[in-house]
């Protein structure tokens, strides 16, 4: 079991609120994940020029200014980066595979957990109520947001299998349920030259719609791919910078809600995380039906 | 796909002032009781619902800020009237036995199952699995229900007026479903003695579905379900969906290969 939530605000002045909004929607999901979670946001894009990456640290010892001095030092541009807790984003206008590859060599204790120039992405194990206090989520803003409690089934409890996954540029999946064939799915993308983390089924969702992303499918027929690559129970919820979108598969096991009015679009496994949004009693409520695909975009 | 919002969410009835045992509203004349459940926890409403109602002589009980909670109104074993002002999570009026539970909202999965007697009525959609199990009593979705709607049912009539997701009555051994709407895929799939009337389209049938034509007998049950259900549709719109009988023997000649 796993809950799922995600909120696009309609009105640019509603940016502020994204987080307040968001985290009783994650902490109203704590019964149906109380091991992990994790949110990826999505902000004003940085300059044509940079990316930002959100690095996780875990419980490794890292001062994130000397690291930043270090990286300074050695790769030239402007960079900055903003920490809190254990995670920080860092924005550079250096090529993001060679900021990846400086951290694996110089700082391998650091993990990067997204790539983008939206994406701002926070992860951890511990209860939703938790991690939302430790990173701040009630101050997050941004556009749109894709958010996850978890309750393993599948593997383990640590910070690298909780969600969202990532893989590209600026795109997230979310997911509650099981896949069957994910190690298919993955001897599938390796010989592609596609790498993967962990052994999480997601992982492979996530790798398999992102490599058609890049083969030039839309997000819409990515998915549609995937119904007939993918094998399992799943609601995927999923992010692009422009672009929130759901699914649920053909028998519908996982649950989904929808409220949308003309302020927001909010997601959620249940209705009892739509319960508290303004205005909910006027927003119209539905359920995802299966292997419909809903999105929206900012 | 049905829209419904409670049109008040807390009413004369829903007053903030929390009494003994959390009661939020108490009628004078005893007959009825209001809780808040945003003031008091559903095990205090359950609580009262099984244990204290019927000592007390309280007979409708209101609900209020139900906020998607699970398993509201669960297990009733008496004649109570339980209305619900909003939108309900899992399992509401689950086991139901003899009591009459109303939700001015949308159910989770799993609404009414496995109810033995009564009525639940659910004034907007159903998530999966409505009436699962349903021994007896009546279930009334007046928006859509979800896939599975009436999966296994054993005797409990559920009318739909929406349509219902795939897989409804899917080995459904006894009992009536109406439905107004369309259905979804593989409607009655291994279906024992449970009849399905269908109004608007079928996706598909499922293994061992059949339509049969409809027989006085049928016009009847439907007319009745419908009424009791406030619904003003012509029976003969609809149409007979039972069980072909061609699972209930083993066929030791039939292909083995799958």
């Amino acid at each position: 079991m796993c809950g799922i939530v995600g909120l696009l605000v309609k009105k640019p002045q509603l940016r502020a609120q994204l987080g307040a909004l968001m985290v009783p929607m994650l902490t109203g999901m704590t019964e149906r994940g109380p091991d992990s979670a994790g949110l990826a946001v999505y902000t004003e894009p940085v300059a044509e020029a940079q990316h930002k990456l959100s690095l996780y640290r875990g419980r490794h010892a890292v001062d994130w200014t000397d690291l930043l001095a270090r990286f300074s030092s050695d790769v030239s541009g402007s960079h900055r980066a903003h920490a809190t807790g254990n995670h920080a984003v860092l924005t550079t206008d250096a090529e993001p595979d060679d900021v990846a590859a400086w951290l694996l060599a110089r700082a391998p204790e650091v993990a990067v957990l997204s790539i983008g120039r939206s994406i701002d992405l926070y992860k951890d194990v511990g209860a939703p109520a938790e991690i939302a206090a430790r990173y701040g989520f009630a101050g997050l803003r941004g556009s749109h947001l894709v958010g996850h409690t978890r309750m393993a089934t599948e593997s383990a409890v640590t910070p690298a299998h909780a969600h969202p996954f990532t893989a590209g540029r600026d795109f997230c999946l979310v997911h509650n349920g099981s896949l069957s064939n994910p190690h298919l799915v993955r001897k599938k993308l390796e010989p592609l030259g596609i790498e993967f983390e962990t052994d999480n089924d997601t992982e492979a969702a996530c790798r398999f719609f992102e490599w058609r992303l890049r083969e030039g499918d839309d997000l819409r027929t990515a998915v549609q791919r995937g119904f007939s690559e993918l094998d399992g129970f799943f609601t995927f919820l999923m992010g692009t910078d422009v672009e929130l979108l759901i699914v649920r598969d053909a028998f519908a096991c996982k649950p989904a809600v929808v409220a949308e009015s003309d302020d927001y679009v909010a997601i959620a496994s249940e209705f009892r995380s739509l319960a508290h949004l303004p205005d909910i009693a006027h927003a119209s409520l539905f359920e995802p039906k299966p292997e419909e695909i809903y999105s929206w975009h900012i | 796909m049905a829209h419904l919002n409670p049109a008040v969410v807390g009413g004369a009835e829903g007053g903030a002032e929390a009494g003994a045992g959390k009661v939020s509203a108490v009628d004078p004349a005893g007959a009825w009781r209001s809780f808040d459940l945003a003031a008091s926890s559903l095990r205090e409403l359950n609580h009262f619902l099984h244990r204290r109602a019927q000592a007390e002589g309280v007979t409708r009980v209101s609900v209020v800020h139900p906020d998607g909670a699970h398993s509201i109104a669960c297990g009733l074993d008496a004649p109570l009237e339980v209305d619900v002002q909003g939108h309900v999570g899992y399992y509401v009026a689950g086991m139901n036995q003899a009591a009459s539970v109303t939700v001015h909202g949308n159910a989770g999965p799993g609404a009414a199952e496995n109810m033995m007697s009564g009525r639940v009525h659910i004034r907007g959609f159903a998530s999966t699995a409505a009436g699962a199990s349903a021994h007896g009593g009546l279930l009334i979705i007046d928006g859509d229900a979800s896939l599975r709607c009436g999966i296994s049912l054993k005797g409990g009539d559920i009318v739909v007026g929406g349509s219902v997701g795939s897989f409804s009555a899917f080995m459904a051994q006894a009992g009536r479903i109406v439905v107004c709407g369309d259905a979804g895929d593989a409607l009655g799939d291994s279906l024992y003695e449970a009849v399905i009337y269908v109004r608007g389209k079928i996706r598909s049938l499922g293994a061992d579905a059949r339509i049969e034509p409809m027989t006085a007998t049928d016009h009847a049950a439907v007319r009745e379900l419908l009424a009791a259900a406030g619904f003003d549709h012509d029976p003969s719109e609809f149409r007979r969906v039972a069980s072909a009988k061609s699972l209930y023997h083993w066929h030791a000649d039939a292909d083995q290969e799958y």
